[in-house]
């Protein structure tokens, strides 16, 4: 293996949890991989520094790796994809008062998502009704589950994601911060950020990510596909570094040691990066937890492992918000990204994800089952429902 | 979005005429000394529509309000994340493009990174009307970088000078050395130890501090 010394990119977040327990805790060196890790502030260097060259590989956001390797929004770039860092772990949370005024609307239980989008909608029928600005809510990147799910969320209450509020990208550093000076009225965000607004009283989690949709992957660990052909054995072995890391993280008797690695890259509390490894997250300042194992999967039920499905998801979101055009030949490029080829030769085949954990291998929690062949049908769907919402509103 | 040839050059000149004055350039930059020396820089170039823009939370605001040829920004800056949401805005009146979409010129690219600068251009532009703006802005941001190091490397001499006066001061009391003798000694253990003086003058501060 003549790599050298690998320089790989990430950005401070739970979620890296696979990426820094196997340098930190010794996995990559088990398996003769040098690593430096590179802590980032955004995205788009995490993407531009892996694209050139500075980095041979990068924690990255699956919905960057698609949309580099389409060219859609930025240079084309082929990526791959070969393992999973994390499935699910975001958290939409709002303002205590923008929560109250969700609660007092709500027809029903507000945890469940139907309930509370269809009070949001109320609340953003008010505003306009008195000529109030509209709702703003951070998300951390045009090409993101964060920006998706929001969005995903906002439709099935019929709410127009471009219309009717303002979805403004904001770092994960700054989410905190702009909901305490009231710059947004709520955000989606990955771990610690939710428990850190939380724990400063000035927010409340309204759903985790999973309970929008079961099953995303939310970070890859991404390699320009052209790295990833030079140096197959280097790949492999980072892969394997990967697995026994994320199979480590997920032990509950190896909590404290993953927690405080995680937390030493972070600057939080171990406790914090606890909350999110063990899916118990406060979700309000008077002490309110909810408990979901699926909040943040790691090693658990094939969560490494890329799969194809979810490539053919995030492009499925990309086109429903007019990131990009529909083609076949896009979607074949998107669903090539994810390559459980590479991480099979890597570890040997790892068994496939429960069945029946969700049907469609997305469980949505509304809509039609997922269908990777009818993306079409997908977006029509939707499109539908949203024109029925329209002249309802014209009617009345 | 889908536009990444137009920063190549080879559309046609922007209105508002061919001197690189008319050019309106917006700095975002969290370190306002960088931010003044870029600036100055610029404007000694000739560039007389300099904006510099410190803030985060209106950022995009600013950026609609000015409607910049050039954006320079911090690669440290988290705000780069917001500015890739204005790639997705229809309501953009310019859509600037991200350096890095012209691959073409490698070299040039991987130095304003190792500057730790990126830009954004708006489509259309010539490329030559903006290499002059690219190396200026490497080239300060060097400067502020290598000014920085100097800074720091003086502030470290400084604190070594005051961790040795302080070790000299334990010695002088514990042992009745004079100032000289007291730096001798340091000086002669180091050299015996094959340390920096300034390590020796740390163990003797623990040490005294062990000793209380």
């Amino acid at each position: 293996m003549t790599a050298g010394k690998l320089r790989i990119g990430y950005i401070p977040l739970v979620d890296a949890a696979a990426l820094i327990v196997a340098v930190d805790l010794g996995f990559t060196a088990a398996e003769g991989v040098d690593v430096e890790l590179v802590r980032e502030v955004s995205w788009s260097n995490v993407r531009d520094k892996l694209n050139i060259g500075l980095f041979d590989a990068a924690h990255l956001l699956a919905p960057v790796a698609v949309a580099s390797s389409l060219g859609i929004g930025h240079v084309r770039v082929p990526i791959v994809a070969p393992f999973n860092l994390g499935l699910n772990g975001n958290a939409i949370t709002v303002s205590p008062r923008l929560f109250a005024a969700l609660e007092s609307r709500a027809d029903g239980d507000i945890a469940d998502p139907q309930v509370s989008a269809w009070a949001l909608a109320r609340v953003v029928e008010e505003r306009k009704a008195r000529n109030a600005e509209p709702l703003t809510f951070g998300m951390t990147f045009p090409f993101s589950h964060h920006n998706y799910q929001l969005r995903y969320w906002m439709a099935t209450g019929g709410i127009d994601p471009d219309e009717d509020v303002r979805l403004v990208v904001l770092p994960p550093p700054y989410m905190v911060e702009s909901l305490t000076n009231g710059h947004v009225d709520g955000f989606c965000v990955g771990a610690p950020w939710n428990s850190v607004a939380v724990d400063a009283g000035i927010g409340r989690i309204l759903h985790f990510g999973c309970e929008i949709q079961a099953r995303v992957t939310e970070k890859v660990f991404a390699a320009r596909e052209s790295w990833a052909i030079e140096h197959p054995d280097v790949l492999a072995a980072m892969i394997r570094a990967l697995a026994a890391a994320a199979a480590f993280a997920e032990l509950p008797e190896n909590l404290t040691a993953v927690s405080t690695a995680i937390a030493g890259r972070l600057g939080v509390e171990a406790e914090l990066v606890g909350r999110a490894l063990t899916g118990n997250l406060k979700i309000a300042h008077d002490g309110a937890v909810r408990a979901n194992d699926r909040y943040l999967m790691i090693g658990r039920n094939g969560a490494a492992r890329p799969d194809p499905v979810q490539a053919a998801w995030i492009y499925a979101q990309i086109v429903r918000w007019g990131q990009a055009p529909l083609s076949d030949e896009s979607l074949a490029l998107a669903q090539a990204v994810f390559r459980p080829d590479l991480f099979d030769a890597a570890v040997g085949t790892a068994p496939p994800h429960e069945p029946g954990e969700n049907g469609d291998g997305i469980g949505g929690f509304a809509g039609p089952p997922f269908n990777a062949s009818d993306i079409a049908g997908h977006i029509a769907f939707w499109r539908n429902k949203r024109a029925g919402k329209l002249r309802l509103s014209v009617v009345r | 979005m889908r536009k990444g040839s137009d920063s190549a050059g080879h559309g046609s000149q922007p209105q508002g005429g061919s001197r690189d004055s008319s050019l309106k350039i917006a700095i975002v930059d969290e370190s306002p000394i960088r931010a003044a020396i870029l600036e100055d820089g610029l404007r000694e170039a000739g560039f007389t529509q300099v904006e510099r823009i410190a803030e985060t939370h209106n950022l995009l605001v600013r950026i609609y309000a000015m409607d910049p040829d050039v954006i320079l920004i911090d690669l440290e800056s988290p705000s780069r994340d917001m500015l890739e949401q204005m790639f997705q805005m229809s309501r953009a009146v310019k859509r600037p493009v991200a350096m890095f979409v012209d691959q073409s010129d490698t070299a040039s690219i991987q130095a304003a990174v190792d500057a730790g600068v990126s830009a954004y251009i708006v489509g259309g532009l010539k490329k030559e009307r903006i290499t002059s703006i690219l190396d200026l802005c490497i080239s300060r941001f060097n400067a502020f970088h290598r000014l920085q190091t100097e800074l720091d490397q003086a502030k470290h001499a400084l604190d070594e000078r005051k961790v040795i006066d302080r070790a000299k001061g334990v010695l002088m009391k514990a042992k009745n050395f004079s100032e000289e003798e007291a730096y001798a000694l340091m000086r002669k253990t180091a050299m015996n130890e094959n340390k920096k003086i300034v390590d020796i003058a740390q163990s003797v501060l623990t040490a005294a501090e062990l000793f209380k």
